[in-house]
């Protein structure tokens, strides 16, 4: 056999003990073929092009899942920003966008849709300015749209304008959702230095930059590097580093493997692959309270803190009164 | 994906049947055994198989189901996975 049977082994523990998957695909879609100046016309535009896509992205992924045995969590589909695709809309409201996005999120079967969104660092155009003023009602009509704005980069700076119009926006967002536990909001991220294209939810969008159609991957594999280490015995720093490099080389390939053949099977191009290496949050917070040392250490960075607050000058001046005070 | 070749692996209790019920399942989808290993590893029976489906009408979420089947049957737990899983993962 040329695979040896206890690489099969270590591959199947890895996928049902320590909880090893494809956390997300996520397909991104250029939209910039769609614009046109009817609303209407943009928006049937949109549904068809993302239809024609993704149609099949949810089943193709499902039969990738039979055929390697490795569960895959999350569809997503992420667009060219809104503001950018229905420039040329003659609208002052573009909440039927996020409508009709989320109505080929409801008819792919994906689990959310990302790109309502505006980069806006420098300044705003008629778009952006519609888009922005649009999230909050968009948020609050549709169930799977996810909507972003980038306010500045380190090139830039940061545009103030379009700050204080979304501290504006985040309240109203969240107030048009407040019977929901004002959810809109969590559907919404607003970035400094966005990157030129991100597949990951909230803040997903397919960058100006990127192809026609293409797959990204998200892997997790927190559990498969922690019983890795854990396996080790009184290693050094440099078994260490050697076990977590061995570990994400092989969760790295895996992914892949499963984002290159879902695109070939798509008709699209693979793009990226992010291997997450983070725990699950709850993991994180639960391992960390159950530990005295953290209490020890909160305790100890707590209490330094008004220390810190006091300028050069008035801690001198507080020392001084503390000596004339114990004097 | 560049074979129609996949990895099928049986863990659990061991007992008479495993594999003639295992073996009779694949036989019925036309799948072929390339290679068979077994070995017991901690009081559990795991036997590895590299099976071949040649067959153009081959329904691999079928064939998995039926596994799955004669699996809960047997009471193993039996993964049927494609051969490229382990390729990729282990090897450069």
């Amino acid at each position: 056999m040329l695979i040896h049977p206890e690489e099969i082994l270590e591959t199947i523990n890895m996928v049902t003990h320590q909880h090893l998957d494809i956390r997300t695909v996520t397909m991104g879609i250029s939209l910039r073929g769609c614009g046109h100046p009817d609303i209407k016309v943009f928006n049937a535009n949109v549904y068809e092009r993302i239809l024609r896509c993704a149609e099949n992205l949810v089943q193709t992924t499902e039969e990738i899942q039979n055929l390697y045995g490795i569960p895959i969590i999350n569809k997503r589909i992420s667009v060219t920003p809104i503001a950018i695709a229905a420039e040329s809309c003659r609208a002052d409201d573009y909440t039927p966008v996020a409508e009709t996005l989320d109505r080929v999120a409801q008819e792919t079967g994906v689990d959310f849709v990302g790109g309502f969104s505006a980069l806006v660092q420098k300044g705003l155009t008629p778009g952006d300015l519609t888009l922005m003023n649009s999230i909050p009602q968009a948020l609050a009509t549709t169930q799977k749209v996810c909507s972003s704005v980038n306010l500045a980069t380190t090139k830039a700076g940061i545009n103030m304008d379009a700050v204080a119009m979304m501290g504006h926006i985040i309240k109203q967002t969240a107030e048009l959702t407040g019977d929901r536990g004002g959810i809109g909001c969590a559907k919404l991220v607003v970035f400094a230095n966005a990157p030129e294209d991100n597949p990951f939810m909230a803040g997903a969008f397919h960058g100006v930059g990127e192809p026609d159609c293409v797959i990204n991957i998200g892997v997790s594999g927190p559990g498969v590097v922690n019983a890795a280490v854990r396996a080790l015995e009184n290693p050094s720093l440099g078994d260490i580093a050697e076990c977590i490099k061995k570990t994400a080389f092989k969760i790295t390939r895996m992914g892949e493997m499963v984002g290159k053949e879902v695109a070939r099977r798509l008709d699209a191009q693979f793009g990226g692959l992010d291997p997450s290496l983070r725990p699950r949050p709850w993991v994180t917070a639960w391992q960390l309270f159950s530990r005295p040392w953290a209490w020890k250490a909160a305790v100890l960075t707590v209490q330094p803190l008004p220390w810190r607050c006091l300028t050069m000058r008035s801690r001198r001046g507080a020392r001084w009164l503390l000596h004339r005070w114990v004097a | 994906m560049s074979s129609s070749r996949f990895v099928i692996t049986v863990i659990g209790l061991d007992r008479v049947g495993i594999v003639a019920g295992v073996t009779r399942v694949m036989a019925e989808h036309g799948v072929n055994i390339a290679d068979i290993r077994q070995t017991i590893m901690s009081d559990l029976f795991t036997m590895i198989m590299l099976a071949e489906a040649k067959g153009e009408n081959f329904d691999m979420a079928a064939f998995k189901e039926a596994m799955s089947a004669i699996g809960k049957e047997l009471g193993v737990e039996i993964i049927v996975q494609h051969e490229d899983v382990f390729r990729f993962m282990h090897r450069i």
